[in-house]
């Protein structure tokens, strides 16, 4: 079923030994997503002439036989619609959006063009990153290449369902409170989440910036370390970008968990995680076990709290960080005499349902007389949980736990707000924390894949992704294909 | 427990957000849903807890104040709903008496 290469490494394998030229994969990836994305809605916008003039460039580069070739030089890519592409439509997933076409790049997508990929095009996402199912985009819902009536997870939905399907090998998403890892494990892909500060947020559309994070899906985890590696690093531009030096992810990666001390925190296993789930996760420990890895429960007390910490704080800072959509500088404006009536308009018009709700909240928590009941209290709570993160790290080296407590779930099946937020219980903790997270598929559950997430402390992201690359490389869940879309497009 | 209508009103009008009566009822519902499940924050005891705005720790990030080229203002002007083409126009920000 399969021609020619997938990964980024049997990509950049094939480019280099001439197999295959840059060209011709963009081809391929144009003939996928003209197959298949009618159906999944998984892109928002191609970036066509700039795709043409970088693979040309890349197969220039290759024929050249130069030796300092970039280390992504010709490998088709995609970002999530909320970065930046200077001249290219970005929405955010958002009608307030519409037409708008940034006036520089975004740092993190800089960094893969100056890497020599080929930029295909912008992917659909939940309006402003604000969702766990892609359904709040304004462009219509993302599907999942497993089962089409299924959600692919949200925020990043787009990123993780164009890799599922093997349009792009390589594609970037944000994280605020789990919208790479959790879409990732919905659709059997990998993905990773660095730790806060690591990947400049420089142009990327903020929605809670405490909280946000830019990272890579991929399909094995030695690929979502070749596209972190790209992406990591210091950014005058950003002001949280960290100074301190990134370790090469691909150096210790295939190290392997022999010796490692593994945490599992009990507070993840507790009601609400779907017994298939459980079940899979278990598998996965029990094979890291096997590994060599000691595996050690741990408690982390303040997991209960997490949630509605995260429920606080995300929405207060998104609330101050929407307030820009004004309608005078960029994006829509319904003009009315008054300039009052012209914001209200303006915004009433241009925000989805979820983006009004969570303005609505986060200008609740901040209002004078609930600012410190609500908003001062989660920032205290919020110190509580990293302690907790940073008591266990003094005795295991990284945490496993199920990524999503459910897999993918039919379109529409959380129409009560609520519901869908209490879905993000086992991501919204390592936001808090500003920790690395990564998801690696590690299951089917009635047919639809299900993630193992790896937490380690913060900056040993590369530590995370040895762990992964260690379990994936036991097992061989990573190189199943979503039979949804493939039945139906043959 | 829902909110009152005011209340949805009120912070409506500080979030600059016109919603119809439609939403607003719909909001009193939901909101007030989702702020009595993250009310459970009030019994965790922090009252020996600082606040963490930030995790990262970092404090005053300066840079070197020297002069950098701006941004183009045509390309700044472009995305404007309405322009001048030296500046963004906008209603009058004062009533008429």
């Amino acid at each position: 079923m399969s021609a020619g290469p997938e990964t980024v490494a049997e990509c950049i394998g094939a480019l280099r030994s001439g197999a295959v030229t840059s060209a011709e994969l963009l081809d391929r990836t144009r003939a996928r997503i003209a197959a298949l994305d009618p159906r999944v809605n998984s892109f928002l916008g191609l970036t066509d002439a700039l795709a043409d003039e970088a693979a040309e460039e890349a197969d220039r580069r290759l024929r050249s036989g130069a030796e300092d070739l970039p280390p992504l030089c010709g490998v088709p890519v995609a970002v999530k619609d909320v970065l930046c592409l200077e001249g290219a439509e970005t929405t955010a997933g958002s009608r307030i959006l519409a037409g708008f076409r940034p006036p520089y790049t975004a740092t993190a997508v800089g960094r893969l063009l100056d890497a020599g990929a080929v930029m295909v095009g912008k992917t659909n996402c939940d309006e402003f990153a604000m969702g766990s199912s892609n359904e709040n985009s304004a462009y219509g819902p993302v599907r999942n290449p497993w089962d089409l009536e299924r959600v692919p997870g949200g925020s990043s939905g787009g990123s993780a369902a164009a890799v599922a399907a093997r349009m792009v090998p390589l594609t970037m998403g944000t994280d605020t409170g789990g919208s790479i890892r959790q879409p990732a494990a919905l659709c059997g892909v990998v993905g990773f989440k660095p730790t806060y500060g690591r990947v400049s947020r420089y142009g990327l559309i903020a929605f809670a910036s405490s909280l946000d994070q830019v990272g890579p899906f991929a399909l094995s985890v030695e690929d979502a370390a070749l596209g972190y590696h790209v992406i990591a690093g210091h950014d005058p531009l950003d002001g949280t970008s960290s100074p301190t030096a990134v370790e090469d992810p691909l150096q210790g990666l295939r190290e392997g968990v022999d010796g490692l001390r593994l945490g599992v925190p009990r507070e993840y296993f507790g009601e609400g995680l779907d017994p298939g789930v459980r079940a899979a996760t278990e598998r996965a420990l029990e094979v890291l076990g096997s590994l060599g890895a000691t595996l050690e429960e741990v408690s982390l007390p303040s997991t209960d709290a997490a949630l509605s910490t995260y429920y606080v704080i995300a929405p207060a800072e998104a609330s101050s960080n929407l307030a820009r959509y004004d309608g005078i500088r960029f994006g829509l404006r319904e003009d009315h005499p008054s300039l009052l009536q012209t914001y209200l308009h303006t915004r009433d018009a241009g925000f989805g349902a979820e983006v009004k709700r969570r303005i609505m909240l986060g200008t609740y928590a901040l209002s004078s007389g609930y600012y410190d009941a609500y908003y001062r209290k989660a920032q205290k709570v919020r110190t509580l949980i990293a302690e907790d993160f940073a008591r266990v790290f003094e005795r295991v080296d990284a945490l496993v736990s199920p990524t999503s407590p459910v897999t993918a779930f039919p379109l529409g099946a959380h129409s009560d707000p609520l519901s869908m937020y209490l879905l993000d219980v086992l991501t919204v903790p390592v936001n808090l924390a500003g920790l690395p997270g990564v998801s690696v598929p590690c299951g089917l559950v009635d047919g639809l894949p299900t993630g193992l997430q790896v937490i380690a402390p913060r900056f040993m992201d590369a530590r995370a992704l040895r762990v992964a690359h260690a379990y994936e490389q036991a097992t061989d869940w990573h190189t199943l294909r979503p039979g949804g879309v493939e039945a139906r497009a043959s | 427990m829902p909110l009152t209508d005011d209340e949805v009103a009120h912070v409506a009008m500080l979030a600059r957000l016109g919603l119809t009566e439609e939403e607003r009822a719909r909001l009193a519902v939901e909101l007030g849903a989702i702020i009595d499940h993250v009310s459970a924050l009030e019994r965790v005891d922090t009252s020996a807890v600082a606040e963490t705005a930030h995790i990262g720790g970092m404090v005053n990030v300066w840079r070197e104040d020297v002069e950098r080229p701006p941004i183009d203002r045509a390309a700044a002007l472009a995305n404007a709903p309405d322009q001048d083409g030296s500046c963004f126009r906008v209603g009058a920000i004062q009533e008429e008496r």
